[in-house]
């Protein structure tokens, strides 16, 4: 877990220093000696080895250092700023999209070859296929502007976050739909099942409390990749909405060469994405007696 | 079982036999002529601007024209254009690189096997827009470089975009690398390649003459889903303004203008709509096609 860290951490710096272009760079020219100032002020002057190992002292220190983009703000500041409002964004459409996944691919699972499976599977299709760039304004475009019922944009209540979160949520349905039902579609043929409808439970009991718990396990499995997908699509979804969250730190950071503002976003991320597949790894030999972690 | 999935002389015919896969091909096929032709036949020019901000569509400008009265339709099929442009080779760079570290990987075992699947792992755990800009970053003044000796530097104003096909191509291949990885571990205990083994031909030979072959059906129905992955992942970078850069467009640059248009009291709903179908109408024939092409080698 550390080595992923620092692998990615170091990755992020190095290639934002080597990149053209510096945090002081504008289109009008400072004179060498305010530069020179600044640099040394945030610790990006000598060479790029000595600015490197600081910043990982820093960093192992808990110092995430200042932005060098918003003056005077410290990167924690920034985070600890814009974090609360992704993380709910982040959650409600974790939330909507593994229960209305799992609905969606059960349900086209039980009728598999009908007309409802069909049709789950082409929305489920044409959610992957359609980008939240354009799910979102849309949305806005109906429910907004042309009901009125929500907000357009930016954070006023959490009402604002409503549009968002289904807008994120959107492709990652589509994605657990159509593994759960591929995923049930295998598991209702198989023998345990019949075991239990020969000892008289009733169908109900036989697909929720039975299939669906074997049924599931892949999609759990996907929760760590859908994780990222959600992160990644966060930083769309905000620039979308107007929302001041990390996302549209992250894209303005790397802009403007904040150096140290985008290593603390990108911290937080992978800090998110290894403590998610964790959780995973933990809730898999749960459900599965059958799988222990080896030791 | 196993080893029928590959390209056999059936699965266009299989293929072909259902109807959501002609559908899909014919749509594909139609939005490939229009981006290539049609810019030749109706000679429109996407650069070209007008006094006409923000017009509706109307028999001039069937797409209307956007912000600074350049017709749209020129615009959206610019965008078609590079968009495809983008995904195609960005997939079959990532086509490249993930087939050859599958075939490695499942073939050599043991170390090189797990060293090269937990750089997978890794690869897979951190969100794909931040490495793809890392990559980017990486390759940019490297390539510069190089596009500035070739031919006289004529091609370094669209480096931008070869920046794009490499960076979306060096992270889109993990998918490609697991499933090539999966069929070679099952492909290479066949007695075929013990015979191959046993008359002592080398690694290289028994990697590239023998197996890949025997992949080629898995590596089409991925590529067929790689592409749509690319163009989405393009597309983002460009909505966030990392991607392809003005004058030219993307599609993603387009729905950016488009969205950023969008406001209660004017409604330019062309600016979004258009590019917007575009757009989703090639994803989904594309990932329908896959869909159809996976189906059709499994049958």
């Amino acid at each position: 877990m550390a080595g992923v860290l620092f692998c990615v951490l170091s990755l992020t710096f190095l290639l934002l220093r080597l990149a053209p272009g510096g945090p002081f760079a504008r289109e009008r020219k400072l004179p060498p000696a305010i530069e020179q100032q600044l640099l040394a002020k945030y610790h990006l002057d000598g060479s790029l080895w000595s600015q490197y190992t600081a910043y990982l002292n820093d960093v192992v220190h808990g110092d995430l250092r200042l932005s060098t983009k918003y003056r005077d703000r410290s990167v924690r500041d920034l985070l600890a700023q814009s974090l609360p409002l992704s993380a709910l964004l982040g959650g409600a459409a974790f939330l909507l999209a593994t229960s209305a996944g799992v609905w969606l691919g059960c349900v086209a699972a039980i009728r598999h070859g009908s007309f409802t499976d069909f049709c789950a599977m082409l929305l489920a299709l044409a959610l992957i296929s359609i980008p939240t760039f354009i799910t979102g304004p849309l949305l806005v475009l109906l429910f907004s502007l042309k009901l009125g019922w929500l907000p357009v944009g930016g954070w006023q209540s959490n009402f604002s976050l409503i549009l968002p979160a289904i807008t994120l949520a959107g492709p990652a349905i589509a994605s657990v739909a159509r593994l759960t039902r591929t995923s049930l579609l295998e598991t209702l043929q198989s023998h345990f099942l019949r075991t239990a409808r020969a000892k008289g439970l009733s169908e109900t009991r036989v697909l929720y409390s039975h299939a669906l718990k074997t049924a599931l396990l892949p999609v759990v499995s996907y929760l760590g990749p859908l994780a990222a997908n959600l992160l990644t699509g966060s930083i769309v979804v905000e620039s979308i909405f107007n929302l001041p969250g990390t996302g549209s730190f992250f894209v303005n950071a790397i802009l403007n060469r904040d150096v140290f503002l985008l290593g603390g976003v990108v911290l937080v991320y992978c800090v998110l994405l290894v403590g998610m597949n964790l959780l995973v790894d933990l809730a898999y030999s749960w459900l599965d007696p059958r799988i222990r972690l080896e030791d | 079982m196993k080893s029928q999935i590959t390209l056999r002389p059936g699965l266009l015919r299989r293929l072909f036999r259902r109807p959501a896969a002609v559908f899909s091909f014919a749509v594909l096929a139609a939005i490939f002529l229009c981006a290539l032709l049609l810019p030749q036949i109706l000679h429109t020019d996407p650069h070209l601007t007008s006094p006409f901000p923000f017009r509706a569509p109307d028999a001039a400008h069937p797409f209307g024209t956007d912000l600074n009265g350049r017709d749209l339709l020129a615009r959206t099929l610019q965008g078609a254009q590079i968009s495809l442009l983008v995904g195609c080779t960005g997939a079959l760079v990532s086509l490249v690189i993930g087939t050859v570290v599958g075939l490695v990987s499942g073939y050599a075992g043991r170390r090189i096997d797990s060293l090269l699947m937990r750089l997978v792992d890794v690869l897979y755990a951190v969100p794909r827009l931040i490495l793809i800009i890392l990559a980017g970053f990486l390759i940019d003044p490297w390539l510069q470089k190089m596009l500035a000796t070739f031919q006289d530097g004529r091609w370094v104003g669209s480096s931008k975009i070869a920046i794009l096909v490499l960076a979306l191509g060096c992270i889109e291949w993990l998918t490609m690398a697991r499933i090539v990885r999966g069929q070679v571990l099952s492909l290479k205990t066949l007695p075929f390649v013990q015979a191959a083994q046993a008359l002592g031909q080398s690694n290289f030979k028994i990697l590239f003459r023998h197996l890949l072959p025997n992949l080629s059906g898995v590596i089409v129905v991925y590529l067929t889903l790689t592409i749509p992955a690319v163009i989405l992942d393009e597309s983002f970078l460009s909505f966030l303004g990392l991607g392809v850069q003005a004058p030219q467009a993307s599609w993603g640059t387009l729905l950016s203008d488009g969205a950023m248009a969008l406001n209660p009291v004017l409604s330019h709903w062309w600016l979004l709509v258009f590019p917007a179908a575009a757009m989703s109408l090639t994803l989904l024939s594309l990932n329908f096609l896959g869909d159809a092409l996976r189906d059709a080698l499994a049958e």
